[in-house]
């Protein structure tokens, strides 16, 4: 049923829109709109209450008719805000023309993300699987309102009634309200304490292509991200941060930048220091000629060959166990043929098209912001925290964030208390204040994804079967000393072994091992997190162990994964979908496979690359198979495939940020290379039709696409790459 | 110093430092936000518009480098080929987090503008310089090859 209309972007999109009884170009033109001013920003936390029938935190319908959603997630690109607003609008038979979304307050009590407990916030590939059944609810006891309004409005029983489109009618077709003449007396109603969801064989909007809320404003420059809020007399700041991680300011020298014309104040905040002048451009110049001296007594002053050799040393030494299952020392001892392969793996920015960014406006008794806010309460509570304020003191306005990656889900909400800390040094006054970060200070801001060393060791047997399988890593700890140490059990931080521990592959003995180390470079989350370098060296070492038994990389796979349907289901549609078994490729051109499996998602890839003589890698073609439970928006779903494919292979083949006696020494796009468009292969996605319960699509696709690629080289070489990235810049 | 020039079809005269870049005097005095900062450096793109026609990085571009000269930003985009563009990157759903966008529509209409049939090859030349982290680049080939098609017939 999901790939009824699926067949091309083209074609299905069209049929959609033709079956929502919509045909024209305009129908699309729907959705989140912020005005012109920036106003409807700073009506959001009213928005709720003031609303004519708002049977919920998830919705309100207006009397013309409208139906907003509030969408208690951060829409950064993966679609969060048109996925959430289907699930909504199918329970409720909406019209989807008539539907926009608008971001939630910030409101743990309210808009906790359910798979993390009781903050808000947006991450780990869970904004739709936490909200699945929450939604859903959602739209279904609003839509049992409206026809227990209409059922007493016509004195008709409810079960003669139906919805369509946004319009409650009798099933005799005799008389008809639309949403809008319904809401009054709908609004007087309780709210159901239970509700019959649809069965999901009459989904409308789930498992079609619902054109994304957030399209059309992202095709003319009108969508408004917190670089383009301008509020009346807002300065703009720009902050000096330490050359090295952890040094300290010991004093700083504002004559020059005084001087120059639209610099307003130079402030000393915790981060560094900041100059606030009244544009961008006087702000930076300000900075530019600041003098600034640091105590660079504690700071992190290895670099990262430095670090990677005494990673080595240390994957050498007893580490913790994160899984053990039978008795890997003997199996190894006793293989008839024993392997064994190391892999690096460097730091990484998440480096989102919008440096990081965030105005504030705090007063004596009050601190509202805008950001592309991607941990809410999180931010809510260290905002307060720096402003000397109650949580409850401080709103935060989500906007459209230009990118994450992660990098916005940072515990310690860098950025965001860095602006209000500016804004408390400026005065607390209530001038409205814009930090903003440049590029320089991204790419140099720390929060990487963590340098990693991982050595693996695998048994085969006599007959080729592979019977023990040691692997250990080493690295930073992302959850270390932060609110999510919590989940740090037996001083094994699972977001460091995740994709490793969880090896899927059934093998009689096994060990997984973690040895944390502590350096002083700040470390995060960076799309699909532990899965961003534990598949690479599982999926690249598990095609290695193939090619030593003398089979063929897919079917090794496919008999490990025996009790494994999911794994299985993806790996199977890939092989097929690439002719894996169509033959060999011509002289030059190899095929990768790699299967993962990310926050309950499956995803398998072939990678299909071609060399030339010298030596010069195109990555022709991916093919993609994913799992992701019931398909909620298909178009979306192939979206982030394609995306996160090029994310991870631009990782994959250039990424590293790396430290030269602890100074960052990339910049900018030219030192930190990301992917180009002459550099995208094209890319085929086949969605697993299922009913189980949706899971995430943002951050699943990045794991497998650098071992299919890794593995495709392989194919086309015949050599072996253990240190990544591929391309030193 | 003012620096007079014509900004999507009208006459505009900005008082501002002379080497402050075009990118912020057209967001932060003409207020227009559409065009995006991303590198500062005419390395990603995100700030594209068109001087005299063509795709231009404004982010380097000093004020005063277009005195007397015609700039046209993604708010001003009027012409055929933008329109076919808009239409074709709405179509195809190429925007993720949309922040790269206004750059990449005003690189691909520029493109159209000067080549109605554009290969894959000269889609590269145009559009290498427009980084995009979602890495949205399928649909944004095929959404130029879609839009060269619309104005074929």
């Amino acid at each position: 049923m999901t790939h009824a209309l699926a067949t091309s972007h083209r074609s299905s999109r069209r049929r959609f829109l033709k079956g929502a009884g919509q045909v024209t170009l305009a129908a699309l033109t729907i959705g989140f709109e912020w005005g012109a001013s920036g106003r409807r920003a700073l009506a959001l936390a009213d928005a709720v209450k003031t609303a004519p029938f708002a049977p919920n935190a998830f919705l309100r319908i207006g009397a013309d008719g409208g139906v907003t959603v509030i969408a208690k997630h951060v829409e950064m690109g993966q679609g969060a805000y048109t996925g959430i607003a289907t699930v909504v609008a199918e329970e409720l038979d909406a019209d989807w023309s008539r539907v926009r979304v608008e971001s939630a307050p910030a409101d743990a009590k309210r808009y906790a993300n359910l798979a993390f407990g009781t903050i808000q916030a947006t991450g780990g590939s869970s904004a739709m699987a936490n909200s699945w059944m929450q939604l859903r609810e959602a739209g279904a006891k609003a839509r049992a309102m409206l026809l227990t309004a209409a059922s007493q409005q016509w004195g008709v029983p409810v079960s003669s009634l139906t919805v369509e489109q946004g319009v409650v009618l009798e099933r005799s077709g005799r008389r008809k309200a639309a949403f809008g003449t319904l809401v009054a007396r709908a609004a007087a109603l309780p709210v159901p304490t239970t509700v019959t969801l649809k069965d999901p064989k009459d989904f409308k909007l789930i498992g079609h292509e619902a054109p994304r809320v957030d399209v059309p404003s992202k095709c003319d420059g009108s969508a408004q991200f917190a670089l383009d809020v301008q509020l009346p007399g807002m300065l703009v700041a720009v902050l000096e941060r330490p050359p090295r991680f952890g040094a300290t300011l010991l004093s700083f020298d504002a004559a020059a930048t005084s001087a120059v014309p639209g610099v307003v104040k130079v402030v000393q905040v915790p981060a560094g220091v900041a100059v606030i002048a009244k544009s961008f451009w006087a702000a930076k110049k300000g900075r530019d000629a600041l003098k600034v001296q640091w105590d660079e007594t504690h700071a992190e002053k290895r670099s990262s060959a430095d670090l990677m050799s005494e990673y080595r040393r240390i994957a050498e030494q007893p580490a913790l166990s994160a899984r053990k299952e039978g008795d890997v020392q003997r199996a190894l001892g006793a293989a008839a043929h024993r392997l064994s392969a190391s892999f690096e793996f460097p730091y990484l920015a998440h480096a989102p098209m919008e440096p990081l960014d965030a105005v504030v406006r705090l007063s004596a008794d009050h601190c509202e912001i805008w950001a592309g806010d991607q941990f809410q309460t999180i931010d809510q509570a260290n905002a307060a925290r720096a402003a000397g304020l109650a949580p409850d003191q401080v709103a935060i306005n989500t906007l459209y964030a230009g990118g994450s990656f992660g990098r916005r889900a940072n515990p310690g909400s860098d950025y965001i208390t860095q602006a209000v800390s500016i804004a408390k040094a400026y005065g607390a006054e209530g001038t409205p204040i814009k930090l903003q970060w440049t590029r320089e200070d991204d790419i140099r801001g720390g929060l990487y994804r963590p340098m990693y060393f991982h050595k693996l060791e695998a048994a085969l047997s006599a007959a080729g079967e592979l019977v023990g399988w040691r692997h250990v890593i080493v690295g930073q700890s992302i959850m270390a000393g932060t609110p999510f140490a919590a989940m740090i059990k037996n001083d094994v931080d699972p977001t460091s072994v995740e994709g490793a521990a969880t090896l899927p592959y059934a093998i009689p003995n096994l060990s997984v091992e973690l040895a944390t180390t502590h350096v002083g470079v700040p470390v995060l989350w960076w799309r699909v997190v532990g899965s961003s370098h534990t598949i690479f060296a599982v999926e690249s070492f598990i095609d290695e162990a193939a090619h030593a038994a003398g089979q063929d990389p897919y079917q090794f796979r496919r008999k490990l994964l025996e009790h494994q349907p999911r794994m299985r289901g993806v790996l199977d549609l890939a092989a097929e979908k690439a002719g894996w078994s169509a033959g060999p490729l011509p002289a030059g051109r190899g095929r990768g496979i790699a299967v993962a499996e990310a926050f309950n998602t499956f995803v398998a890839q072939v990678a299909e690359v071609s060399v030339d003589s010298s030596g010069v890698v195109t990555v022709e073609r991916v093919v993609c198979a994913v799992d992701c439970g019931t398909p909620i928006n298909p178009d979306i779903i192939k979206a982030q495939m394609e995306g996160g494919i090029g994310f991870g292979l631009g990782a994959a083949l250039y990424g590293a940020i790396t430290l030269k006696d602890g100074r960052v020494e990339q910049s900018n796009f030219n030192g930190y290379r990301v992917l180009r468009i002459n550099e995208m292969p094209a890319v085929e996605v086949h969605i697993v039709p299922s009913s189980e319960a949706p899971t995430g699509v943002g951050e699943p696709g990045v794991a497998p696409v650098g071992p299919a690629l890794a593995n495709a080289l392989f194919a086309a070489t015949g050599q072996r790459r253990y240190v990544f990235p591929l391309n030193k810049a | 110093m003012a620096t007079t020039f014509v900004l999507n079809g009208e006459s505009e005269t900005l008082d501002a430092d002379p080497d402050m870049p075009l990118l912020w005097a057209i967001r932060e005095l003409a207020g227009l936000p559409g065009t995006k900062f991303g590198c500062g450096m005419a390395l990603c793109g995100a700030c594209t518009v068109q001087v005299e026609g063509a795709a231009t990085r404004s982010c380097v571009l000093p004020l005063s480098a277009v005195a007397g000269r015609s700039v046209t930003t993604i708010e001003g985009l009027k012409s055929r080929e933008a329109r076919a563009v808009q239409s074709a990157w709405i179509e195809l759903q190429v925007p993720q987090c949309g922040y790269c966008q206004s750059g990449q529509i005003v690189s691909a209409a520029s493109l159209l503008e000067k080549n109605p049939a554009p290969s894959d090859a000269d889609i590269n030349s145009a559009m290498s310089g427009n980084i995009c982290r979602c890495a949205a680049y399928v649909r944004i080939r095929a959404a130029i090859h879609a839009a060269a098609h619309a104005l074929k017939a």
